[in-house]
């Protein structure tokens, strides 16, 4: 029952979205006043006709022209996915790795002086600009200490990878495709030009997960079982970790879909600063030549990875805590 | 008598919570600074063009920056913005961007709500769902695309901003509103035949807009930065006008400075980007205090 009302929600929440982008896609074409080219693709007929027009298109995968990559919407984001997927890749794990960790800490001791510590650190990293911060880290260790240069892949490795024959890009990302083909100095070469990007990312996203990890924490903390487990002498290693971490990680699934946006939302400013050319940026530079057919099928993508990652969690959710899945 | 009341022992207590963290007096000291620098902004940095006090005052227009000197305090940017001015004139700025976009949102995304839920039934559900829809995208993506769908400008940001952020009220309101909907003294109003809009204006908002305004508080330094970041990319306001983002921008290409002395233009991001990061501090600490001294789960802790 909760699976199929679930379902239904998230195709209603993936319909809605289409009708709002719908009504945006249409008006630049329309106060251009082309008169043959509103007849062409139909843009004087009602609402509704429009609508319907633009699902069909959108199914398929028809998303109008992107100017600034000066290919289609699909290919571009086909041809910029990658190095955003790549980023992602490596900065989510350290994200709810490191959140995580610092969150139960904090959470187990509360008031001390690493919670403090946490807290302190989050607030600033909720305060921190990302653009802001990623130009100071650069600013330092790319200008001062010159090891982490901006982009993704040195200038020679580059070359090798575009014009060889023998290099065959399995899946567009350079630090697997290095491991594939059995050339590890790509592979390293990439990892290097990542770590900054990655650090950003994780300092200024993993603020959010750490406060709820700690907030979920302190309330499993101060539940009965735990006294119980306490008061019969359990090892406390076992309570905090096995215990209390367990059910306190409840909480943190729901935020999930949170945590994709800021995840985009990050990469957009770390993508500009450092110089790499994923979505990101494409959106970026979308937005500041007006490519409007970009944004709004951005904005569609979006909506439908948020809705597919919410149906994730619910999923995974029912799995994790049995009592949702038996209530 | 009056000293015991109830509620001036509750508000009382309330403010000695919100004080007695030394992060929140932190807070409303950086607030209260830069108070005062945007009131007496034209005392500080007398503006030479009075027409446009915003725009900075520039002395030639060679692109290097110059560095800290007596005329110019904090050193010039690129194209000999003076960096003292725009910083206090771009307080300001960023003063009229967190409160109009927030007094915007709240009116919205209050009115949205309290709607949803008095009335609940197929209205609450329409609104409800039109809600999950805006939250669907991600705040960033969905007002750069309102943006330049309405054009570039520091106005169209705060449009944008203030279009996406009122989201963030409705839940809230709207679940405080459902507790408050079917107690007695909403039911005796209706009895006497008050109009819903004199109940909802006199009695239910009032009894349920506080936890939004602790959210308010929080959310005025994140669109502060979402706007310093749409600046930044160039969607906002014309080159050289005080805001503290688009100084930023202006001094991208001077983060590595030349061969030998790499940190030669350190001033050029780190004043304004200090000024932006204080700013943004100071809201984010006040909410944090608000939340702690409202939540009734830490508040007697």
């Amino acid at each position: 029952m909760i699976g199929v009302s679930i379902l239904i929600f998230g195709l209603m929440m993936t319909f809605s979205p289409e009708r709002r982008a719908a009504a945006f896609v249409t008006t630049p074409q329309m106060a251009k006043d082309i008169p043959m080219l509103i007849k062409k693709y139909g843009f004087d007929k009602p609402f509704y006709v429009q609508y319907f027009t633009w699902i069909k298109e959108v199914s398929h995968l028809n998303l109008g022209y992107s100017l600034v990559a000066s290919r289609s919407v699909f290919d571009a984001f086909l041809y910029y996915f990658p190095i955003t997927l790549e980023l992602n890749l490596f900065a989510s794990p350290c994200i709810i790795l490191f959140g995580i960790w610092m969150g139960t800490i904090a959470g187990i001791k509360p008031n001390s002086f690493f919670d403090h510590f946490s807290r302190i650190f989050s607030i600033i990293g909720w305060s921190l600009p990302t653009f802001l911060f990623a130009l100071v880290l650069m600013m330092i260790f790319y200008g001062y200490f010159p090891w982490f240069p901006p982009g993704v892949l040195s200038d020679k490795l580059t070359m090798f990878v575009m014009n060889s024959n023998d290099f065959i890009r399995y899946t567009h990302l350079y630090t697997i495709d290095g491991i594939l083909n059995g050339r590890l100095d790509i592979t390293l070469n990439a990892l290097k030009y990542l770590a900054l990007p990655v650090l950003t990312e994780t300092i200024v996203i993993c603020a959010l997960l750490m406060r709820v990890m700690r907030s979920g924490m302190l309330e499993e903390m101060s539940k009965d079982y735990i006294i119980t487990a306490m008061a019969k002498g359990a090892d406390k290693k076992t309570i905090y970790l096995k215990h209390a971490r367990r059910n306190a990680l409840i909480p943190v699934i729901t935020i999930a879909g949170q945590l994709i946006a800021s995840l985009m939302e990050g990469s957009i400013a770390v993508e500009i600063i450092f110089n790499r050319q994923g979505i990101g940026w494409w959106l970026a530079s979308s937005a500041t030549q007006l490519d409007m057919p970009v944004l709004m099928s951005m904005c569609l993508v979006m909506a439908v990875v948020f809705v597919l990652s919410n149906l994730f969690v619910d999923l995974i959710y029912a799995y994790i805590d049995p009592r949702i899945r038996l209530s | 008598m009056l000293e015991n009341h109830p509620k001036l022992k509750e508000i009382r207590f309330t403010l000695y919570r919100i004080f007695k963290n030394p992060t929140a007096f932190m807070g409303f000291a950086l607030l209260l600074v830069f108070t005062f620098i945007a009131v007496f902004a034209p005392k500080i940095a007398p503006p030479k063009n009075l027409s446009n006090p915003y725009m900075i005052p520039h002395h030639g227009y060679s692109v290097t920056p110059k560095a800290p000197s007596e005329k110019h305090i904090f050193g010039t940017t690129t194209g000999q913005y003076d960096i003292f001015y725009g910083i206090v004139w771009g307080t300001r700025t960023a003063f009229r961007i967190g409160i109009f976009v927030i007094s915007i949102a709240l009116l919205i995304g209050v009115s949205i709500g309290t709607i949803a839920g008095y009335y609940g039934g197929i209205i609450d559900e329409i609104i409800m769902r039109l809600v999950d829809v805006v939250f669907a995208i991600p705040f960033l993506v969905l007002a750069m695309a309102i943006v330049v769908a309405f054009g570039r400008g520091l106005d169209n940001i705060m449009y944008a901003i203030a279009a996406v952020a009122w989201r963030n009220y409705v839940r809230v309101i709207r679940s405080g509103i459902l507790t408050l909907r079917d107690q007695d003294f909403i039911q005796a109003a209706k009895i006497m035949g008050v109009s819903d809009i004199k109940i909802m204006i006199r009695h239910i908002i009032p009894n349920a807009v506080f936890p939004v305004m602790v959210i308010a508080f929080m959310e005025c330094g994140s669109v502060v930065l979402t706007a310093a970041f749409m600046s930044f990319l160039g969607l906002g306001a014309p080159k050289g006008y005080a805001d503290w983002g688009q100084m930023v921008a202006m001094a991208r290409n001077y983060i590595v400075g030349p061969p030998g002395d790499p940190l030669k233009f350190w001033y050029t991001i780190i004043i304004p980007g200090t000024a932006i990061i204080l700013f943004v501090l100071a809201w984010n600490l006040i909410g944090d205090a608000l939340r702690d001294a409202f939540d009734p789960k830490l508040r007697r802790q």
